[in-house]
């Protein structure tokens, strides 16, 4: 029995609820409604979510335990059955409360309360799935493969004929040389824009350009991968790299890196633009009326004062620099390499996932599980940034408020 | 003792100046630098990419022969269905060599080359034809034939004598051939709209692929995010930003959700495959599971901005609504939220633009997979939005991983696709905010 039928009997029966709920405190107050304390359509609105809510939990949780038993066929009988039962004794409790003196607008809100509560806690319950998603199949892939030569082993060379190398480092060498690139062609590019946007630029000046420099933020990454690809790798190959001797590969750290860095400029101007401002004028005054010039005001008072918000901006770019993955898959190029040389095809921790988990994948085999065990160390790394910067920029705001 | 005007500069003066004037147009050279990139992407994607919304087709007239396409001569689709599409591609190609000996055009090329200059696709769409509309046959047919991917390239720009004496799948007699035909009016180029309707075509025949298929699974994904996202967002934001007590729990919310709108969109892919693929069993690549990882990923992105736009409805609001008798929750239902919709319907947008380019999380709930039927936005056998489908981003990434070059221009093609799509989005955003905002 399918829980279509359920489903239709407590939309029916939370409608119908309604009406009578509402009749019900009409004829209770005898025609005149004054003697109520909730008006009638508060008393039906309660009896409505009174059936509907419960019933509904029912269904949720029946589908997560079916799912956590393995349960594959149809729902036994009793299922719907104890739904609609469910159903028909929140109707019925309802119902029976329908009174002159019952405060039905309380009991109505705390039933519409309970469905906020519910929303928020889906934020709780992503992390929750996230953690748990990767943390039972890591669980699973160190179960077949030793820990110490996923953490220390330098070789990854994953084989699907089984006793592959998995070793991590290289992948976290090439995610965090790439990074390290986009950051040094992000940051100064992002900070002196943002410097010049805010303290420097007309209003004029700043209402055209600033948007202008946000709309690379609203560019999707394959559209920014694709760039790469066709464009930015052909040319450091032709005009850089095969000139100096550096290597022939189109797909290397420095394309990758320097489209990532172009990706990152919107974010790092944005982040630090909302941090310079947030400097009070008075420390600007100050310094201006001392005698220092413009400049000297920016270099010796407000970047210091933005210092840890800054930093923090810069850590949160960090952690979106390391789980950025269409980029690096089109343009970092897939061989896992412990090397120095910019020009030269590595790899990234995003791209193992990706090619790991696309394609025939056996959920047994430890080099499909080590996708798993990836996402997890990125998670981890990425969340430390993110909760560092977080707490950075937080108690810099309540420094200056 | 010397006296010195005001208005000479000493030296340090100069050096001073000189560093100020330095230091600002560090500035200029950042923004500079920033525009330069902005304007080189959005060219390279224009240049490269504007080829995919023209194709080169052959035109010629066609006698479909009887003899060879319904033997029996009854006109029946169940007998003749039994012709399959080499046969017709026989067809095509004897009809192409009558043109061009009507035309007058000499070549040396052989019959089986020029054969090659129709598209594959091209015999399997004339046998739709010719199937749906058996009369058809022994007529004289019009026919808009698709050029083969090299020649179209060639018309663009893409394929030149000199790749062609390199590539075994064309020639340079075949190009040859191929502008002494377009002089003649066979061949043309002309704007390619089915670009936009057309599903994928495989490896062999880059002409005929288009986004139909892409778009529509994309445009299923949205009201699924749409749908889930919206409400979902407004009611935790309502909770956290109206009713939550200041409490442990509510900051563990608070950060939870600064953080997920941190986490990297593959991790949420992870999750998709876990939890909705391997746990829960939906289908595989179906714009149900997508539309449900990106709701969870867009979700933090509009619980942010409807705070915001809640927060800025002024308190004096609330109180008017609460000293006439109503609820805290009436007060936020009638009144505050109302005032706040612009601000949350413009918060929603650039979540779900933000959800339409996202491309990593999608890699791994199979969205990959090729697909050439239009997705059902609902089948008895697979459910609501349960159709294996493709997304745009997905087909883009898709047709960078093949080896003909046309696939990466068609890829470029999209692109532009999507960056019109998401300019819209954008700019309905910007037309809500200036027309509604309202300013305390």
């Amino acid at each position: 029995m399918s829980l279509t039928l359920p489903l239709l009997f407590i939309a029916a029966l939370s409608v119908g609820g309604f009406f009578i709920a509402r009749s019900r405190a009409q004829s209770a107050a005898g025609g005149d409604i004054r003697k109520l304390a909730s008006l009638p359509r508060q008393h039906g609105l309660n009896t409505a979510l009174s059936t509907a809510i419960p019933a509904l939990f029912a269904i949720l949780a029946w589908l997560f335990a079916a799912r956590l038993l393995s349960y594959r066929d149809a729902a036994p009988i009793w299922v719907p059955l104890a739904i609609m039962l469910i159903a028909t004794l929140g109707f019925i409790l309802s119902i029976m409360r329908v009174s002159v003196t019952f405060r039905a607008r309380t009991a109505a809100e705390g039933w519409i309360r309970s469905l906020l509560i519910g929303a928020s806690v889906i934020a709780i319950l992503t992390t929750v799935g996230i953690v748990f998603s990767m943390l039972f199949e890591s669980i699973n892939f160190f179960s077949q493969y030793r820990w110490q030569d996923f953490f220390f082993s330098t070789n990854w060379a994953p084989n699907f004929r089984g006793n592959s190398d998995l070793g991590i480092l290289p992948l976290l060498w090439g995610t965090l040389y790439i990074s390290v690139i986009a950051l040094i062609f992000a940051v100064p590019i992002g900070l002196f824009a943002a410097v010049y946007l805010s303290e420097y630029a007309s209003r004029r000046t700043r209402s055209v350009f600033k948007p202008l420099i946000e709309i690379l933020a609203g560019i999707p990454t394959i559209v920014y991968g694709l760039f790469a690809l066709v464009t930015v790798g052909p040319f450091l190959r032709d005009y850089f790299a095969q000139p100096t001797g550096f290597g022939d590969s189109a797909s290397s750290v420095m394309t990758a890196g320097l489209v990532m860095g172009i990706m990152l400029i919107p974010f790092v101007s944005s982040l630090s633009d909302d941090i310079i401002n947030a400097v009070p004028q008075s420390l600007r005054d100050g310094s201006l009326g001392l005698g220092s010039t413009h400049s000297e005001t920016i270099r010796q008072v407000v970047l210091p004062a933005a210092l840890p918000g800054i930093v923090g901006a810069i850590l949160l770019a960090a952690s979106r620099a390391i789980g950025e993955t269409m980029i690096v898959v089109l343009g970092a190029g897939a061989a896992a390499r412990l090397d120095l040389n910019p020009f030269e095809a590595m790899t990234t921790v995003t791209v193992k996932i990706v090619s790991q988990l696309t394609g025939d994948t056996d959920f047994a085999s430890p080099e499909t599980l080590v996708a798993f065990a990836l996402g997890l160390t990125l998670f981890v790394i990425t969340l430390a940034l993110n909760v560092l910067a977080l707490y950075i920029v937080r108690r810099y705001r309540e420094q200056y408020e | 003792m010397t006296s010195k005007s005001l208005l000479t500069e000493d030296k340090r003066t100069k050096a001073r100046n000189a560093a100020e004037r330095r230091f600002k147009s560090y500035g200029v050279a950042a923004i500079a630098v920033a525009m330069m990139a902005l304007a080189i992407l959005l060219t390279s994607v224009i240049v490269k990419g504007i080829g995919a919304f023209s194709q080169t087709y052959v035109t010629i007239d066609i006698t479909l022969p009887a003899d060879r396409l319904d033997k029996d001569g009854n006109r029946d689709p169940a007998e003749m269905a039994g012709v399959t599409t080499i046969g017709y591609a026989s067809v095509l190609r004897d009809g192409l060599i009558d043109t061009l000996a009507a035309a007058g055009i000499e070549t040396e090329v052989s019959d089986r080359d020029i054969g090659d200059m129709i598209s594959k696709e091209a015999s399997a769409t004339v046998r739709n034809r010719v199937l749906a509309n058996p009369d058809l046959i022994g007529e004289t047919v019009n026919f808009n034939l698709l050029a083969d991917g090299r020649i179209d390239g060639f018309f663009k720009g893409r394929v030149t004598m000199e790749t062609a004496s390199r590539d075994q799948n064309v020639s340079p007699e075949q190009l040859v051939l191929a502008e002494q035909m377009a002089e003649a009016g066979i061949i043309e180029t002309r704007i390619n709209w089915a670009f936009l309707s057309l599903p994928d075509a495989s490896d062999q025949r880059p002409e005929a692929a288009g986004l139909g298929v892409a778009i529509l699974g994309s445009l299923y994904m949205m009201i699924v995010v749409l749908v889930l996202a919206l409400p979902i967002a407004v009611a935790a934001s309502i909770y956290l930003e109206e009713f939550a007590p200041k409490n442990r729990w509510t900051d563990i919310i608070e950060v939870n959700i600064a953080n997920l709108a941190a986490v990297p969109s593959i991790v949420y892919g992870i999750l998709g495959l876990a939890i909705f693929i391997n746990f829960m069993e939906f289908n595989q690549s179906s714009p149900l599971v997508g539309g449900l990882v990106l709701t969870l990923m867009t979700l933090p992105t509009i619980i942010i901005s409807t705070r915001a736009a809640l927060k800025s409805v002024p308190p004096s609001i609330r109180d008017a609504a609460l000293g006439v008798g109503a609820s805290k929750m009436q007060s936020v239902f009638h009144h505050v939220l109302p005032l706040a919709a612009p601000g949350i319907l413009t918060g929603t947008i650039i979540g779900l633009a933000q959800a339409l380019g996202e491309t990593a999380p999608l890699l791994l709930i199979g969205m990959v997979a090729f697909v050439r039927d239009y997705p059902q936005a609902f089948s008895d056998s697979a459910g609501l939005f349960g159709d294996p489908s493709t997304a745009l981003p997905v087909q883009i990434y898709n047709w960078t991983q093949r080896s003909d070059p046309a696939f990466v221009e068609r890829a470029q093609g999209a692109i532009i696709v999507l960056l019109v799509f998401l300019l819209i989005m954008n700019a309905a955003a910007i037309i809500l905010r200036r027309k509604f905002e309202r300013r305390w």
